[in-house]
């Protein structure tokens, strides 16, 4: 059984324009202890489908999905309050923004022993010492005069680091994490990897890293999928991956990364995601690809089986073969 | 040999900081005794942590930003401030946010002319649509693109716009202060690519401030690495990044994370963090993280030695 098991699972928010489609029929499952990382163009639906798992969009969201289990527990059928014991508990999110997740008014230390208390009604002092703990761990120096302060008085760096002690603290059984490293320095950002992934060793914990640094990717996931506008396109073990992307737009991908460039100039990909306005009607990467023909324009492809990266393309097999070039 | 089209000599830039209620107030070393020549059509890149005093050089070779001390000079004149207003034109600056960078409320076309407006005030409304129109070709935009405003365009789009912009006025040098980090994958290599065609084009030299290694390693011609305001190593790009000298840089190069599963990981992990630059130590400022410090390290200040890949360290790797 999974620790987390998505099928099918689509979000549409009512605008003032008309409906847009933003997680177009996802699946994600992750395992206990295994890394899933998902990476994607900006804007491809990944906050969106973790938010979603969280209860945390507007109203103006539509979420439907045949299946959203954690623990094998149904998501969609229990009731809000049920929802907010497993939330922040056995299942926590590092958010894409930092800032959003601390409140300005309190310090960063009473904060975090709230959340200590609602969760695991520990003491005062046994709040205090998890606490220091806490901030020990995620490499903020001087842990207890540092619980004193307000968010405000920190660096982005430090306040991340803080978001992340917040969302470790009671030892969640899942953790998603949003870009938890984009705003810090390589140094800061290898004490981070390292410490996520020490939490996953010791406790088990299964862990979705949402980052668009196929870097980080490489050195720390077991897993990927990719995700193209609201779609997931493909999902391999992260060797297959980058040995083998099946997937034209992961090929176009990786091959644009500066690291593999083999002169000045890089191969590009032509073009930018389909909006609300120009969605395609056939393959939403088509007007973006190089083996686009008249099928990949009219008729949208359904996920590939197991051994093409479950590829949502019409011509992996081709490609593959070397017949399209 | 060419002469240098930018030549900093021993620039610094302190600030002072109101300390609290009852403390003095505070010296923030923000950059000290950095040099450098820039060569016309060459990239010279600056990385290190933040907070090394990268966005501090770029205001000083912008002119936005008088050094405390030290010299600089751009196409042979002396940067005074007197000077500025003439000289502002060569130098200019694109930044890392193409959405905070652009007046929502005008329209490209308008967007470009601006400097034109400002700084050719006899040129005719008739030769300045001439000239927008031509620099939103070069950059790679559509020519309908002119009368849309700002928000109708995606984020590598505007990062175009921003550099037409900084274009407009003939300058020599660009300053680049992060100018793909906000940007997708593919929509950096379009903007990257559009940096090196512009560049041999019009043979601009360019300041190039990113985090990134693996751009820097795959765009520059010259790399400075910068400590708590100070260049530790300076040389050209391959032997730096074959053999970094400092060890702030080697670890720094091997945290880096690599997009390739199957390549050797050996990191370096650097304990603590940058010390405060209102309270820079004795002696090298790195001491505190290093793993070759010896007592010496702490009483006296490397300096850069004069091989043609420098480094600033009493006990090199290399
Ligand atoms: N509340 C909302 N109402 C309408 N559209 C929304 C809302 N929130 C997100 N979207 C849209 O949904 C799409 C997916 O957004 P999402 O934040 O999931 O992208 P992402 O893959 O996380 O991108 P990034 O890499 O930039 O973080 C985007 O087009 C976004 O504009
Ligand atoms: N106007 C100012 N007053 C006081 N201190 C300043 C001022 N501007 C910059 N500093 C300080 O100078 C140091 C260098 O800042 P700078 O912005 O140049 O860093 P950076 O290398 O560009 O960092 P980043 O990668 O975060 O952009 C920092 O410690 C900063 O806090
Ligand atoms: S279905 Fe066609 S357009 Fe879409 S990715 Fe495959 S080849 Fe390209
Ligand atoms: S001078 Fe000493 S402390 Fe500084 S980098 Fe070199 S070895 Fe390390
Ligand atoms: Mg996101
Ligand atoms: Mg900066």
């Amino acid at each position: 059984m999974s620790l987390l098991q998505i099928r099918n699972l689509t979000v549409e928010f009512a605008t003032s324009s008309g409906s847009f489609r933003a997680v177009d029929g996802v699946d994600l499952s992750v395992d206990k202890g295994e890394l899933l990382a998902i990476v994607g163009e900006s804007g491809s639906g990944k906050s969106v489908s973790m938010l979603a798992l969280m209860g945390l969009l507007p109203w103006t969201a539509t979420i439907t999905a045949d299946e959203m289990s954690f623990e094998g527990r149904d998501l969609s059928g229990i009731s809000a309050r049920e929802r907010r014991k497993i939330i922040g508990k056995d299942m926590a999110m590092i958010f894409q923004e930092p800032m959003s997740s601390l409140n300005p008014c309190f310090t960063v230390g009473f904060q975090i022993k709230e959340a200590l208390r609602i969760h695991l009604g520990l003491n005062r002092k046994e709040r205090h010492e998890r606490a220091v703990e806490l901030f020990d761990q995620v490499g903020i120096p001087a842990p207890e005069s540092r619980l004193n302060t307000f968010p405000h008085q920190m660096s982005g760096g430090m306040n991340q680091r803080v978001v992340i002690a917040m969302a470790i603290a009671c030892k969640p059984k899942l953790l998603i994490a949003d870009e938890p490293t984009t705003a810090l320095d390589v140094t800061i950002q290898a004490q981070i990897l390292d410490l996520l992934i020490r939490l996953r060793d010791e406790h088990d914990m299964g862990l979705v890293l949402i980052t668009h640094d196929m870097g980080v990717v490489a050195e720390t996931a077991e897993r990927v999928q990719v995700q193209y506008a609201g779609q997931k396109v493909e999902e391999q073990p992260v060797r297959d991956l980058f040995r083998t992307p099946r997937h034209p737009y992961t090929t176009a991908l990786l091959s644009a990364l500066p690291e593999r460039a083999t002169s000045k100039i890089l191969p590009t990909i032509p073009g930018v995601v389909p909006g609300q306005f120009d969605r395609p009607k056939g393959c939403l990467f088509s007007p973006r690809c190089r083996f686009a023909d008249a099928t990949c324009a009219q008729t949208p492809p359904t996920p590939h089986a197991e051994g093409f990266g479950k590829a949502r393309c019409h011509h992996v097999e081709k490609i593959a073969a070397g017949e399209l070039v | 040999m060419t002469t240098p089209i930018v030549q900093a000599k021993d620039l610094a830039r302190f600030y002072t900081v109101k300390g609290g209620l009852l403390s003095k107030p505070a010296t923030v070393k923000a950059l000290s005794g950095v040099d450098f020549d820039l060569q016309p059509g060459k990239t010279l890149a600056i990385v290190g942590e933040s907070g090394c005093g990268k966005s501090t050089l770029a205001r000083l070779i912008t002119m936005i930003e008088e050094p405390t001390s030290g010299s600089l000079t751009i196409n042979g004149v002396d940067i005074i401030p007197s000077q500025w207003s003439k000289m502002r034109e060569t130098v200019q600056i694109v930044f890392q946010d193409p959405y905070s960078s652009l007046n929502p409320r005008q329209r490209i076309g308008q967007i470009l002319q601006e400097p034109l407006i400002i700084n050719r005030p006899q040129m005719t409304a008739a030769d300045r649509e001439t000239q927008a129109r031509k620099m939103i070709e070069m950059v790679g935009l559509r020519p309908e693109h002119y009368d849309r405003y700002p928000h109708m365009f995606s984020g590598g789009q505007r990062q175009r716009i921003a550099i037409a912009r900084a274009l407009m006025l003939d300058p020599k040098v660009l300053v680049l202060d992060e100018p793909v980090s906000a940007l997708d994958v593919s929509i950096q290599s379009q903007i990257l690519n559009l940096l090196v065609d512009l560049q041999e084009r019009l043979n601009l030299a360019y300041l190039f401030i990113s985090h990134d290694l693996s751009v820097v390693r795959h765009f520059a011609d010259d790399v400075i690495v910068m400590y708590l305001g100070r260049a530790v190593e300076k040389g050209p790009k391959e032997q730096l990044f074959a053999a970094p000298r400092h060890p702030y840089s080697k670890a720094l190069l091997s945290t880096t994370p690599r997009a390739d599963p199957d390549a050797r990981k050996e990191r370096i992990k650097l304990e603590g963090e940058l010390p405060s630059p209102m309270n820079i130590p004795k002696g090298c400022a790195f001491a505190q993280r290093c793993w070759l410090v010896t007592d010496q390290c702490r009483q006296t200040l490397p300096e850069l030695d004069d091989e043609t890949h420098q480094v600033a360290c009493l006990h090199p790797l290399f």
